[in-house]
């Protein structure tokens, strides 16, 4: 039955890969064998920083049962996620830049003899100081990790200024000031990195991967291997967690490729776990202080905000977060200036990159926990304060940024009503404490990573005549579900049941185009193609079943696996039979449809990251009790409200927002990826890079909030990222609210704690640094767009 | 896949038998109970033996009985789970069963054995590392190098012991009951471990553990552990504290033993701990002059996870609350998982 | 006379995996995962850290959960060792799977297999766990993706499901 209009969108029906998951059936990339298959292992460099001048791997290829060794000289290629930032080479050329950074690598009949090769390789490094600091790299002038960039150590600097921040700090009764740090983090997904390549005597090359980006993979592959992109074929295999861990192309992947071209059997490399801390591509590490200007009664009139990014030896997506850092402030409350300076700089540790909520959470953390130490100051609650100023639906952010629906009033009122705040809120007992924060985030980049204007996610949809549809798109699924997203967008145009719709995603070959699982655009990029698709095979339908039924084409609908008239219900075609009839009729049924997000209002430069169909928003609450003696925390519960839009599946966003939760729980309370002196990372266990288990687990109370956002299929918004945001500032203004003390740092450790009660824990330093000069931008000045793409 | 390098596996019946199979093989041999120790530090290249000389198809250090006016024994072949399941500990020796039910994860205590436990290597974040890992940093005084690197000064490896039911059975008086083809030997626990992060059992290599005896005069003694780590699972101990004490007739405390591990590369007794509380009422006062003198004898170093002040620091704490809930609730009551977060 | 048994090298070893007797060629030095994923096929058993430090591998022993990374394959002989693979009943998922499957627990997916069978062990001896006896029981299997609500909520669903099926709860 059609609830809201719908009959399988909204309801909270199963996955399509449910079954197969509980089953043990699915087939990861490691569960993956192919007759001849050969392993490769990477040879890493145990130095942090060091030229290489010569890498010999004679010992090595003399070793029974060693096919094949390379090393940079065999795939010298610069490649990157960035078009402007290739700077990552598949094994050093000439360089290493982290421990870990890769040097060579080995085929050989079994994982042991592939390691057992690793040792008799010789590698003649000349060690360099490395730069471990964000200080230290901007005081390196002249001792450069890279040499392609502008100057010294810095990947990029970033400065603006939107509005007159002067003015809006002239008109505040009061100004408010801090610093703040968060650690970096990596994602720990429980699948480690796997790759499997075959190349066959008709010169093709298949990867499979554990990627959340197979066309972005499949473009790196071609550039460094020299292939046609026609003669290679990415598939991107059950992912078994990525948190934005795998959106790269990486070293392990290009290897297995060019070993496999080099040996012509297929070659798999499975990464362990401790390697997997120095891929990383993680949190950035993030430095920042922050002005905001306030009237009495809580209104802002200006904000200032720098960030510094630690961002480690390589570029990845470090151009974009860096920008991610200063774009989503003024999604959230009115503001009418903003000024925003970040810079990221090159280290000697393992590239960060995009992490659940990619360069936002930082900032986030920083506004939301200056927010609750201005209402604190100014007597204001602080649930009290935001709502005051939430921004308006359709209007457009001082930076230009778009805003359509927003539903983060509802969220706000609806977490604070579940949570009871107004009775708990600077009133639980000793030690109990409870804190609140908001926030939002993207549901899909508004622009793709290397510049073009193609659709950024595609759909083919092909109807059997036998009643069948199989849906194709490049999209992957990362657990997230994207795959049933497609189903069940399909399903609901077509009137069929879910499980009567085939998928086909993530490979290169036989599937459209989709950038990616990244940057939470997948619901909302991908259902709208599908919808479009369904659209296009509809009207062919119609228009075969309107001359059946002897009804107008317009007064045709789907359901129940019929093509019905909506005005003559009894009037209907089953839906195999007008297929039937329309291949008769059109010859081989097929359908296709696109999606490319709408522009947005700001044209300046950098103006790129920040748009995006539709902010998804969040609010959320945390209460928990912290042992003055100890240090210790443990939360008690979370609220979590969260605009998804329109929740296309309930159980499903529910399970984003209970994940987003726990890993922002890990992030504030116990994770670290954190590194020695000598610049090797201290803990690349699982063991000791903690990861809350069952029991550091609160109770988590998620409320849905629909705003049936004219962007989204159906009125979905993202929901796989943004309710991560508010957790973490939630629980720091928590631990004031319980034990009266202000932590400033991610994560919040028991230590910390009881520094901070000692009066000892200092609030972080930010570097001196000449940012530079702003560019300038007002409302009013950007290009017009409609509202509705 | 991280894979267990190649050794040749050797299967007692006896404890007699392995015994003498690790002597004739020296120091190329090892004994191996459940593995849960052993295999991940042989897969990292921490160990490297040849031969191991496993303990599963032994049966005589198995068991779990009370022996009128014997005491309690424990077999060192039992598992972790057997040890905190079991009726009898968990009544007398709520202690044990909460030390044995806090390792790590079921799991894992459904393979590892106590007497594993007992001997479990001692631990060092510069030591538990892949080959790869401490090729990288350097290699440490434990293995393959000659410096320790969390005290380059120091001339005896500061690894920890990290062993969570050792202080337990220390703090009980518990004996060991150990086996090598030269006979067997029955020593109190205590006496085999060495403050020495390489060195850290005094017993000969080729000696095993057939178990330990708690001894009748323990039966009464109020006991308590507690355990400081990350999180409630999986973690091992950055700070245990075991507290037995015998209160008489009047309340006065008669015997009080406290225990430390992860402090040192021995379990860490907190020797003048008697003076100060033994003779009158477990009170305030005492029990914080007790957990002050335990706090200055305890030395953790940067080594494990968890800032070593901070661990320094919550010696104190820890230690009042064992002796809080000792004082106060009497003798049934386990240790809770006083893990944080 | 001795009777230790030494083992080197590769051996025809007698496993018995979800209920069936199994010959496979393993080596002495293989663990009871590497065996079952590598030697048997049976893929569903994952691997996170080979360490004992994740999870992920958990299979069950005789009924009860161990880590397979840590244990030999040499070991597992004459036991009854039960992967994700047996769990169904003649073709029907069991009342976890199903339960699993319906809530949306299994997001990506991979630490699901460890899951399971960590959860069968505390059904077959707790039939009525508590929610701080399945937090426990569950604390050995870490999950980056669902926050364990769904998980946990999904092993309370199956409870309730046995107890229909067997008649103890209407
Ligand atoms: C992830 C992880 C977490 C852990 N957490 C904890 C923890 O929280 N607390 C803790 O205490 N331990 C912990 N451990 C360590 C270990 O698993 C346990 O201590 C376990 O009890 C060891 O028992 P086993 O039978 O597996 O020992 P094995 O690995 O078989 O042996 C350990 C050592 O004891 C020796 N040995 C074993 N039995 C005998 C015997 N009868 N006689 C003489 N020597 C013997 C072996 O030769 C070896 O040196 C952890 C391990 C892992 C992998
Ligand atoms: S693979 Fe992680 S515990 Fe076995
Ligand atoms: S579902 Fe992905 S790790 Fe649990």
């Amino acid at each position: 039955m059609k609830k809201n209009g719908f009959s399988v969108i909204g309801k909270p029906l199963p996955r399509i890969d449910g079954p197969a998951k509980c089953a043990g059936d699915t087939r990861y990339a490691d569960d993956m064998v192919l007759p001849r298959m050969l392993f490769s292992r990477l040879l890493r460099s145990p130095h942090p920083h060091a030229l290489v001048h010569g890498v010999s791997a004679k010992r090595a290829l003399e070793l029974p049962g060693v096919h094949a060794v390379i090393t940079g000289a065999d795939v010298p290629t610069k490649f990157g996620i960035m078009p402007s930032t290739q700077d990552e080479e598949a094994l050093a050329v000439d360089k290493v830049r982290y421990v870990g950074d890769p040097v060579a690598a080995v085929a050989a009949v079994s994982e042991d003899a592939a390691e057992e090769a690793l040792g008799l390789i010789e590698v003649d490094y000349q060690v360099l100081d490395p730069i471990l600091s964000i200080e230290g790299a901007l005081a390196a002038e002249d001792h450069r990790i890279h040499t392609w960039n502008r100057h010294a150590n810095i990947q990029k600097a970033v400065s603006f200024e939107f509005g007159d921040v002067d003015a809006g700090f002239a008109e505040a009764d009061e100004v408010f000031e801090g610093t703040y740090f968060f650690q970096g983090n990596t994602h720990l997904p429980m699948e480690q990195y796997c790759a499997l390549a075959s190349y066959t005597p008709d010169g093709k090359l298949t990867l499979w991967s554990s990627t959340q980006t197979p066309h972005y993979v499949h473009r790196a592959l071609s550039r460094v291997l020299g292939l046609p992109m026609g003669h290679i074929r990415v598939v991107a295999t059950p992912v078994g967690g990525g948190f934005g861990g795998k959106s790269d192309p990486f070293s392990h992947e290009i290897a297995v490729a060019k070993l496999a071209m080099i040996t012509g059997r297929p070659v798999k490399i499975t990464l362990n776990r401790e390697e997997s801390f120095y891929v990383h591509r993680g949190r950035h590490p993030v430095k920042m202080w922050m002005r905001t200007g306030v009237k009495r009664d809580g209104t802002l009139t200006g904000m200032w905000f720098r960030s510094f990014l630690d961002g480690g030896g390589y570029s990845s997506y470090g151009l974009a977060t860096v920008y991610y850092t200063g774009a989503l402030q003024t999604v959230t409350y009115e503001l009418p200036a903003y000024k925003f300076e970040g810079v990221r700089v090159f280290t000697n540790k393992p590239p960060c990159g995009p992490k659940r909520g990619h360069g936002t959470p930082q900032p986030r953390f920083a506004m939301e926990v200056q927010l609750d130490e201005i209402a604190e100051k100014l007597g204001l609650d602080p649930v009290e304060m935001r709502l005051k100023q939430v921004v308006a639906p359709d209007s457009v952010t001082v930076n230009g940024l778009r805003v359509s629906t927003i539903g983060l009033r509802e969220c706000i009122e609806k977490v604070a009503e579940r949570s009871g705040w107004k009775d708990k809120h600077r009133a639980l007992p000793d030690g109990h404490g409870i804190g609140f924060a908001a926030s939002s985030y993207i549901s899909g980049a508004g622009l793709p990573i290397y510049w073009n204007d193609m659709p950024h996610s595609g759909v083919q949809l092909r109807a059997d005549r036998g009643g069948g549809v199989t849906v194709f798109c490049g999209s992957t699924d990362i657990g997230q579900g994207s795959d049933s997203i497609l189903a069940f967008a399909v399903a609901e145009e077509l009137g069929l049941q879910p499980e009567d719709v085939r998928v086909v995603t993530a490979d290169t070959d036989l599937t459209p185009v989709d950038l990616g699982s990244y940057s939470s655009r997948v619901t909302v990029m991908t259902g709208n193609a599908a919808i479009q698709a369904c659209g296009n095979l509809k009207e062919r339908l119609f228009e075969v079943a309107s001359e059946v039924l002897e009804v107008p084409a317009d007064d045709l609908e789907m359901e129940e696996g019929h093509v019905r008239s909506r005005s003559l219900p009894d009037l209907g075609l089953a839906f195999a039979e007008c297929v039937e009839r329309a291949e008769t009729r059109f010859g081989t049924l097929g359908a296709t449809g696109s999606y490319r997000p709408p522009r947005h209002p700001g044209d300046y430069k950098g103006a790129g990251v920040g748009p995006t169909p539709s902010y998804s928003y969040s609010a959320a609450v945390v209460e928990l009790h912290c042992d003055a003696d100890t240090g210790e925390i443990r939360i008690d519960k979370v609220w979590i409200a969260h605009d998804c839009g329109r929740a296309f599946n309930p159980l499903w966003v529910e399970g984003q927002v209970e994940g987003s939760v726990y890993m922002a729980l890990g992030e504030v309370l116990m994770e670290e990826q954190i590194f020695r002196k000598s610049g090797v990372h201290k803990i690349p266990s699982i063991l000791e890079y903690k990861s809350p288990t069952t029991l550091e687990t609160p109770p988590i109370e998620t409320i849905l909030v629909e705003t049936d956002d004219p962007e989204g299929p159906f009125g979905a918004k993202e929901a796989g990222q943004g309710p991560l945001l508010p957790v973490i500032p939630a629980v720091s203004n928590a631990v004031y609210d319980a034990v009266g003390v202000r932590i400033h740092e991610i994560p919040i450790t028991p230590d910390k704690i009881l520094r901070a009660l000692d009066q000892r824990l200092k609030d972080p330093t930010v570097p001196d640094f000449a940012f530079p000069a702003p560019i300038r931008w007002a409302p009013g000045q950007g290009v017009e767009v409609p509202q509705k793409s | 896949m991280l894979r267990l390098p190649d050794f040749t596996y050797i299967r007692p019946r006896t404890l007699a038998e392995a015994a003498g199979v690790l002597q004739e093989l020296g120091a190329e041999a090892m004994a191996v109970a459940g593995g849960t120790d052993v295999y991940p530090k042989m897969k990292r290249g921490q160990f490297t033996p040849r031969y191991l000389v496993s303990l599963s198809r032994v049966e005589e250090h198995r068991g779990i009985r009370r022996e009128e006016a014997r005491g309690l024994w424990i077999g060192a072949g039992e598992t972790l789970t057997a040890v905190a399941g079991h009726a009898t500990v968990r009544r007398e020796f709520p202690a044990l069963a909460a030390a044995a039910g806090l390792v790590s994860t079921l799991q894992l205590r459904n393979a590892g054995t106590i007497g594993g436990n007992l001997f479990v290597d001692t631990r060092c974040n510069y030591y538990d590392q892949s080959f790869f890992w401490r090729q990288a940093v350097g290699f440490c005084l434990k293995k393959d190098g000659d410096i320790c690197l969390v005290a380059p000064k120091s001339r005896v490896c500061l690894a920890i012991c990290s062993s969570d039911t050792a202080p337990v059975l220390s703090s009980l008086g518990a004996e060991a009951v150990l086996v090598s083809a030269r006979g067997n030997r029955r020593v109190p626990l205590e006496t085999l471990y060495r403050d020495d992060g390489i060195d850290y059992l005094a017993k000969r290599p080729d000696e095993l553990l057939q178990g330990v005896w708690i001894p009748e005069s323990s039966f009464g003694w109020r006991n308590v552990y507690l355990k400081l780590r990350r999180r409630g699972s999986f973690d091992f101990p950055v700070l245990g504290v075991a507290a037995a004490l015998r209160l008489g007739a009047a309340g006065a405390c008669e015997a009080v033993r406290i225990v430390l591990t992860a402090v040192a590369s021995a379990p860490k007794v907190v020797e003048d701990a008697p003076r100060v509380l033994c003779g009158k009422p477990v009170d305030a006062a005492a029990i914080e002059e007790a957990a002050e003198l335990a706090m200055r004898v305890s030395h953790p170093l940067d080594n494990a996870d968890m800032d070593y002040w901070y661990r320094k620091r919550m010696t104190r704490v820890y230690v009042t609350r064992a002796l809080r809930q000792l004082a106060e609730v009497g003798a049934t009551t386990a240790g809770p998982d006083a893990a944080p977060v | 006379m001795s009777t230790s048994e030494t083992i080197t090298g590769k051996r025809l070893m007698r496993l018995r995996v979800n209920g069936e007797p199994h010959e496979v060629a393993g080596h002495v030095t293989h663990s009871l995962l590497e065996v079952l994923r590598e030697e048997m096929a049976l893929t569903g058993t994952k691997h996170g850290c080979e360490l004992g430090e994740c999870g992920t591998c958990t299979v069950l022993v005789d009924g009860e959960p161990v880590y397979s990374c840590l244990m030999l394959a040499v070991e597992a002989e004459g036991r009854e060792i039960t992967t994700v693979e047996g769990l169904a009943l003649q073709g029907r998922p069991h009342p976890l799977q199903r339960a699993f499957s319906d809530l949306g627990a299994a997001q990506c997916g991979y630490c699901i297999p460890g899951i399971l069978l960590a959860a069968k062990a505390l059904l077959d001896k707790q039939p009525n766990p508590a929610r701080a006896d399945i937090e426990e029981a569950l604390s050995g299997n870490l999950c980056r993706c669902t926050g364990y609500t769904k998980i946990i909520e999904a092993v309370e669903q199956a409870v309730r499901e046995v107890q229909v099926q067997e008649g103890t709860r209407a």
